[in-house]
This record gives C-alpha cells, sequence and structure tokens, in this order.
C-alpha cells in the first residue's frame, strides 16, 4: 500500500510549474463563474473580497476573489499577497468541502478546518459553493470537456482505491 | 411497545435550494426553510431562499410528495411588521403547506388573513405547557406544536393526551435550550438579536484566532467565548456555550451550557411509542453534507423502528458540535 505523506505529497507535486496549475484554474474559474450565477448573488458584497485558501499539505496556496465580472484564482508558492479571510486545512479536506462531500461545520469542529479573518465571508463563501447544483470539481472537469471528465473518473477512481487499501 | 399506526414524520433543514432537494432525496418527509431576511431565525449571509427559489422548491418537493415548512420563527420589532406581513403572503402565494410561527402578532394575522393556511407554533414560541398550547390552538387554529427541548419522554407523553394539536420534537441537532424564543444573550454583545433580527452570534461579529498556547480562541465582540485545544472539539460562538470564570471556581467553565449536539438515536422507539407526530433535525445553517448523512440516517432508523426491525447503529458524533452529544432532557431533567 502506498499511503503518501504530507511531506511526499509536497515533494511530487513541487515539480508542476506553477504556470500550468495556473491555467488550469484560470479555466476552471471561469466556467464555475459562467455556469452559476447564483453562487454571486449570495455571496453579495462578499464577492469583492479576497480568500487565502491554505491546504496545507500541498506546497502552494490559492487567492480567490469571486467577483462577477473578473473571477480570479490564483496560485501562489506562499501567501505572499494580503487577504480578508483564509481557510486551511489539509488538501482532501478541502477539496471534500467544495465537493458537498465532507461538512464545513464538522471539521471545524474537529479543528482540521481552520479560518481566521473576516468570518462572515467564510460563512457566506461556504453557503454559495454549498448552493451548486454540481461541485466545483464537476463543473472544473467540464472546463476541459472530455479530457476532463477522464481526468475526473481516473482522479475519484484513485481515491476510491486509496480509501480501499486505507481501511 | 405500542406503535401508532403512521409513520412520525420527518422534518428537514434546508438554508438553500440544494439542500432543500438533498433533504427531499435522503427521504425527509417534510423540509423547512425561511427567506433571505430577519423572518427567519437562521438569517446568516449566503443562506436561504428569495421568494423565486422558494417557488422552485416548493414545486420540486410537491411533485415528490414532500411538503415545504415556511419558517416565520422570529419576532417584528415594533412598527416593523411589514416584512413579515409579506414573507407571509409571498408563503400563501407560493404554495407552502405551513407556516411555523413564533409571534402571536404574526399568528393573528395569518389566521384573520389567510384562514386556509396551516399553521405551526415554533420552538421560538416557548410553549410547554397545556394551558399555553390550548391557546394558540383555539385562538389562531395552530395544527402543530414544536416543543422546546425541556421535556422528558414521560411529560410530552402526559401533555400529548391533553392538547387539541400534534407534536413536533427535535431529535437531532443543536441544543439550543437557553431560554427559547426570549434569548437576549448575543443581542447584549453584537446589539443583534437572536429574536428579532434572526441571527445568534452574527459571523459579522466573529473572529477565530490562535493564542500563545496554539489554542483556537472564539471571540464575539469583544469577549472570548472560548479556546480550544487541540485534542478538544470546538463549538460554535454562542455566549450560552461560552466559558466563564467565577470566584467559586479554580477554572473557566460552562456555566450555561457547553459545545454539545442533542441526538435521541437511542431514545427514537419510545419517542416513536409517546406518540409523538413529527420529529425534527435541526441545521439550516449546515452543509448539504451533513443533510444527506443525518437525513438518511434517520429516515432508515424511523422506517425500521416502525417496521419492528432494530434500528442499525449509526454514528454521527462526528457531525456533532464539540464532537459531544447529549439526549438532554428527554431522558432526564438533570442531563449535565
Amino acid at each position: 500500500m502506498i499511503r503518501t505523506t504530507p511531506t511526499l505529497r509536497k515533494l511530487l507535486i513541487r515539480p508542476v510549474p506553477i504556470f500550468a496549475l495556473q491555467l488550469i484554474l484560470s479555466k476552471c474559474i471561469h466556467t464555475v463563474a459562467r455556469n452559476n450565477p447564483r453562487i454571486f448573488a449570495r455571496l453579495g458584497a462578499h464577492a469583492q473580497k479576497c480568500f487565502l485558501i491554505m491546504p496545507t499539505d500541498m506546497p502552494f496556496v490559492l487567492f480567490l476573489r469571486a467577483d462577477p465580472q473578473k473571477p480570479r484564482l490564483l496560485v501562489r508558492r506562499s501567501a505572499s499577497e494580503p487577504w480578508d479571510a483564509k481557510i486551511s486545512g489539509s488538501f482532501m479536506n478541502l477539496l471534500k468541502l467544495v465537493e458537498a462531500r465532507m461538512d464545513g461545520d464538522a471539521l471545524f469542529f474537529s479543528r482540521e478546518l481552520v479560518i481566521e479573518g473576516d468570518t462572515e465571508a467564510v460563512v457566506a463563501l461556504r453557503n454559495a459553493l454549498d448552493d451548486m447544483d454540481s461541485t466545483v470539481i464537476d463543473e472544473a472537469a467540464k472546463a476541459f470537456g472530455r479530457p476532463g471528465a477522464i481526468g475526473l473518473k481516473f482522479a475519484r477512481k484513485l481515491e476510491e482505491l486509496h480509501h480501499a487499501f486505507a481501511k | 411497545m405500542h406503535l401508532p399506526n403512521n409513520s412520525p414524520e420527518l422534518v428537514c433543514p434546508a438554508g438553500t435550494p440544494a439542500a432543500l432537494r438533498t433533504a427531499v432525496d435522503a427521504g425527509a418527509d417534510t423540509v423547512y426553510c425561511g427567506f433571505q431576511n430577519a423572518t427567519n431565525a437562521r438569517n446568516f449571509p449566503g443562506l436561504n431562499f428569495t421568494p423565486e427559489e422558494m417557488e422552485e422548491s416548493v414545486d420540486y418537493a410537491h411533485k415528490r410528495g414532500k411538503k415545504v415548512l415556511l419558517a416565520l420563527n422570529t419576532f417584528p420589532p415594533a412598527g416593523q411588521t411589514l416584512l413579515w406581513k409579506q414573507a407571509v403572503a409571498d408563503g400563501v402565494r407560493l404554495g407552502v403547506d405551513a407556516m411555523i410561527v413564533a409571534d402571536i402578532g404574526v399568528a393573528h394575522h395569518i389566521a384573520t388573513t389567510y384562514p386556509d393556511q396551516r399553521l405551526h407554533l415554533s420552538v421560538q414560541a416557548g410553549a410547554p405547557s397545556v394551558e399555553a398550547i390550548r391557546y394558540y390552538c383555539e385562538e389562531f387554529g395552530v395544527k402543530r406544536v414544536v416543543l422546546p427541548r425541556i421535556l422528558s419522554i414521560p411529560e410530552i407523553k402526559q401533555l400529548k393526551s391533553e392538547i387539541p394539536c400534534e407534536i413536533e420534537t427535535f431529535i437531532f441537532g443543536n441544543q439550543g435550550l437557553m431560554a427559547e424564543g426570549r434569548c437576549s444573550l448575543t443581542n447584549f454583545v453584537s446589539g443583534v438579536s437572536t429574536n428579532f433580527d434572526g441571527v445568534c452570534s452574527p459571523p459579522s461579529d466573529v473572529t477565530f484566532y490562535e493564542d500563545k498556547n496554539n489554542m483556537l480562541c472564539s471571540q464575539l465582540g469583544e469577549f472570548t467565548i472560548d479556546c480550544f485545544s487541540c485534542a478538544q472539539g470546538a463549538g460554535y460562538p454562542t455566549i450560552c456555550k461560552g466559558k466563564y470564570i467565577a470566584p467559586h471556581r479554580d477554572d473557566p467553565y460552562y456555566a450555561f451550557e457547553e459545545p454539545i449536539s442533542l441526538n435521541l438515536f437511542d431514545l427514537l422507539p419510545q419517542m416513536i411509542g409517546a406518540g409523538i407526530e413529527a420529529f425534527k433535525i435541526e441545521g439550516r445553517q449546515r452543509s448539504r453534507a451533513y443533510i444527506r448523512q443525518v437525513v438518511s440516517t434517520w429516515r432508515l432508523a424511523v422506517d425500521s423502528v416502525m417496521q419492528g426491525k432494530t434500528i442499525p447503529k449509526a454514528d454521527l458524533v462526528a457531525l456533532t458540535e464539540g464532537q459531544k452529544e447529549t439526549t438532554g432532557a428527554f431522558r432526564s431533567k438533570k442531563w449535565r
């Protein structure tokens, strides 16, 4: 069984160029924004805020500004820019959160999710994302058409196998 | 044990249209939700329904044989009843199956203006006695009362035999029993009221930080509510579940209530046996993931009891506040 530790995961992903990740994520955020206008209504004024999303076991951080006119999801090696609210947790937990497979409050209760800064903005973002019919990940896969769908199917299979082995 | 002929209704929360669909698909009989304003007690940013979303959601539920209850469970401040009247008019127009009300004025408005509209009495009305419940039934035609979480099962059974309406009780979720309908603690600190503005511990006044001992601290306004070590489950930053320093105690302690959730899983057969018509799951502020897991678990549990089967084991503690659960006053009046 191969179980990747946070350090190993960081090492494995480090060679991935930031600009490649940035291209993928930019395409994703624009597709999500285009297909889910209700998100912005739920975010209200918080759409102009900057969210620092920090996967604690990855060598990068994300800056999200869900501005309906100009949505941005930036990848950086470190938390180098100003932010209004910060959300930290393991990459898998953050992924499960945006996929509506895990409850944010439960993660907070178990101390696996840490929020700092503008709590109201975080609550609005959580509620907005949770109202999506599909998930951010499904929408992101759609942005890449058939290769995206195949990639997502492959990633989910890998995760299932990982869970099966972990048990 | 004698079981009723009809299965009790499973009443489930929804904070968004997607959550409502999740609740319906997971086995809810009835879903309760509110509009995006102070007319309901979960007036959080990004949560709740526009009238258009409510219309779509009522349609979704009705097509599947499920009901939608509109939570109008706050109290209009003096001279500001227009918002509540508009919410009532919208609810009637959109065909919600019942309105859950707390305020006498709102109840009177519905009963006189829309006499065919089914009314439920919210837990926020804080009516735990035969006399109080009868009054609401006789004056406003209330068909169901949501009981405050302060009664034991024998007390509920006794009450049921003496009131002319259905009973709904909480079975899972927040253990918020500090003077339901009259809680002013959040108002004291933030200026925003649970009962008038529909929000307890408004997120705009909440901050979390890590102190020098790596404890996670929650703060409401300028007051620290609690600090949690890494080994402790965290809770919501509400004053009733805060830790306090007192002269007679060596350490800060939970003076009123602790971060803990109600879970009556083990008492379900007794609850059904007591003839309670509806069981309510709390958590309109929670995610679809919570709703999917909790609703499907309770659906299976209720169906199992009604079919005379053993309830399958279920572990919901990971979803509970503070990662702790209690049967509250339902098992014993001395529950701490």
